[in-house]
């Protein structure tokens, strides 16, 4: 069983938020998405679990910085990496992404891709989805339990709904999914696996090596700028120090709950 | 014939809110864009949700799906068939969890503008829009230059509803759609009742990922309890097996109507806010003065939740 993982080296920003001088982004620090912990731990457990064996190989669009994902998913338990260097897509635009990835996943020839159902970055929720209709394949979007029948290789998925819900629906493969938190609990790697990590294969490629001119890179959106949300509705701020605020807060709660 | 469409939402023999909050949407696009807005009402017998579709709407696009439920691809399908047929300048959809299993695929497919989890849309030639960036921390401007076409989904909670159903006019409109379907629906399943009510609840003690500690969870739940209310989670804390989900706030776990929500070191993704819409008053503590809960909270404190906590305990001497 071939497995194709799509992960992101995704951009938290902390307590100092610093806009960069052209507007048109911020700086951050960088960790795997929380997202493609979950699908490459369902991807992990899909080969383990398949009598024949199997290959997981973790993809991801993104500069240097961005092997430090592959690096940690390989320590995890992937066999193999690709990076997708593509310095014109910098701006992480879903369908250029989208198309990157397509054709890089269609080489492999994988039974599964799986991707986080979004990032925690971007939040689109879509790459996967976008991915999936490139390839023509079927997919399922929100994840949060497969079982793979061993014989026929088709899958039992639970999708997700709102509410605590969820539908669940019978795929064939080779299919997509995208993966929700809370699927199965990810394993870490040891000092030993992230050693020999940096010793799996890590392949680089451009969109041109992969086929893909720069014509055929789609371009769904284009950003105009970056800017602090408005704070017209924000919080009173309570001041003071720990007890002032316990203080604050219990006045609020004997106001407003009614004994 | 150029046009707004919006993609309705049905589950299980009802018309999904968002649908109403789209059409509001496309409602307020009407005058500056010119453009008329019809409504594409894709499901297997389409008729019994016709008499929820908002009055406003120009024009009902009734398609026969040959699925029984939503599905997926059956979605996708056609609306690439409508894009083609109809051209329509946009296509709106919600941002919820059936919409992100098409409309990605519909834009990557024909070629479209797309953004998804749209907050806003100005009109100045074509769409102008704003999204969250960096987990809502800043907001992103776009535009989609040189696009004909571009399919947008629409953040929950972000657009007014619109008004009352009407009767509106109803065109058949005939798709290719055999064998479209590419999952087998094989049932829906509930959440188990286990007894614990969040959603009753007039005081509750919320914690998220900010309270990084398993084993300080009773210390909570029994604070909770102590100020008279009860102890709820944001999902990171049930996804861990922390916490089970009966206590999850927010769009895949429960909607709560609390007098005062408390909510601790929570930093207000969007999911989780759709979850606390209805509370009377959030009270926010977070480390973090950035943290997108501050735009929505009534009253905010800048500080650590397990110092506010111990303070809480003083007060209860
Ligand atoms: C389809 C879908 C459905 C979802 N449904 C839900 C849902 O129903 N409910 C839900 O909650 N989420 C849901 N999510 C997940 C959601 O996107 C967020 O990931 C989640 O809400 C984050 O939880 P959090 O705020 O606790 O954690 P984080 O976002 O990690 O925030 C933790 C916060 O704690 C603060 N903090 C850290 N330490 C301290 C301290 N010592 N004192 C005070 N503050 C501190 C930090 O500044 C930060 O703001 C869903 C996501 C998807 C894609
Ligand atoms: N740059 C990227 N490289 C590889 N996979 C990505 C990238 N961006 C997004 N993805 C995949 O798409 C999922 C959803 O991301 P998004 O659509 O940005 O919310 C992620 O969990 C990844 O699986």
């Amino acid at each position: 069983m071939k497995l194709v993982v799509c992960v992101k080296q995704v951009a938290t920003i902390d307590e100092e938020l610093e806009l960069r001088d052209d507007g048109l982004d911020a700086d951050f620090e960088l960790e795997l998405n929380e997202w493609d912990a979950f699908s490459l731990e369902t991807a992990l457990q899909l080969r383990e679990g398949a009598a024949e064996g199997g290959e997981v190989v973790v993809v991801t669009v993104g500069d240097e910085d961005a092997e430090e994902a592959l690096v940690e998913c390989l320590a995890r338990g992937a066999d193999r990496a690709v990076r997708i260097a593509a310095p014109e897509l910098a701006g992480g635009e879903v369908l250029g992404i989208a198309a990157a990835l397509a054709a890089a996943v269609e080489r492999e020839e994988p039974d599964l891709v799986l991707c986080g159902v979004q990032s925690s970055d971007a939040a689109s929720a879509a790459t996967g989805v976008a991915l999936a209709g490139r390839l023509g394949l079927p997919r399922v979007a929100v994840v949060k339990r497969v079982e793979r029948d061993p014989a026929s290789g088709s899958l039992t998925v639970w999708r997700e709904l709102e509410a605590g819900a969820s539908e669940v629906l019978g795929v064939r493969t080779p299919a997509l999914l995208t993966i929700q938190t809370g699927s199965c609990q990810p394993r870490y790697a040891n000092l030993r696996a992230i050693k020999q990590a940096r010793e799996k294969p890590l392949a680089v490629c451009g969109l041109d090596e992969l086929g893909l001119a720069p014509s055929a890179v789609p371009r769904g959106s284009r950003l105009r700028g970056l800017r602090a949300p408005e704070t017209g509705t924000a919080a009173r701020m309570l001041e003071g120090d720990a007890a002032e605020l316990a203080a604050a807060i219990r006045e609020i709660i004997e106001e407003r709950v009614a004994r | 014939m150029s046009s707004i469409l919006v993609v309705a939402e049905t589950r299980r023999g009802e018309l999904r809110e968002i649908t109403k909050e789209v059409v509001g949407a496309a409602l307020g696009l009407k005058e500056e864009s010119r453009l008329p807005v019809a409504v594409a009402l894709i499901a297997s017998a389409p008729d019994r949700f016709l008499g929820a579709i908002p009055a406003g709407v120009d024009e009902v696009l009734r398609v026969e799906s040959p699925a029984e439920h939503f599905e997926a691809h059956v979605h996708e399908r056609a609306l690439e068939q409508l894009i083609a047929k109809e051209s329509p300048r946009l296509v709106l959809a919600g941002h919820t969890i059936d919409s992100f299993g098409f409309a990605p695929a519909v834009a990557a497919r024909a070629g479209t503008g797309f953004a998804s989890d749209v907050a806003s849309i100005r009109w100045d030639d074509g769409p102008l829009v704003t999204r969250g960036a960096y987990g809502d921390k800043l907001v992103a401007e776009l535009d989609f230059p040189e696009q004909s076409c571009v399919v947008l989904t629409l953040r929950p909670g972000a657009f007014a509803a619109a008004a009352a159903a009407g009767s509106v006019p109803v065109r058949e409109v005939d798709l290719e759609l055999a064998g479209a379907a590419a999952t087998e629906h094989l049932r829906f399943e509930d959440a188990v009742d286990t007894g614990v009510d969040i959603g009753n609840a007039s005081l509750l003690l919320s914690v998220g990922r900010g309270m990084d500690a398993e084993d300080e969870l009773p210390r909570f739940e029994a604070l909770a309890e102590r100020l008279g209310g009860v102890l709820s989670v944001s999902r990171p804390l049930v996804d861990a097996g922390w916490v089970g989900s009966d206590r999850q706030v927010g769009q895949s776990g429960k909607t709560v109507r609390p007098r005062v929500y408390l909510a601790l070191g929570i930093s207000g993704a969007v999911q989780h806010l759709a979850g606390i819409r209805e509370a009377e008053t959030v009270v926010a503590v977070n480390l973090d003065p950035e943290a997108p809960i501050f735009g929505v909270a009534d009253f905010g404190a800048v500080a650590d939740l397990f110092d506010v906590a111990d303070a809480l305990e003083g007060t209860l001497g």
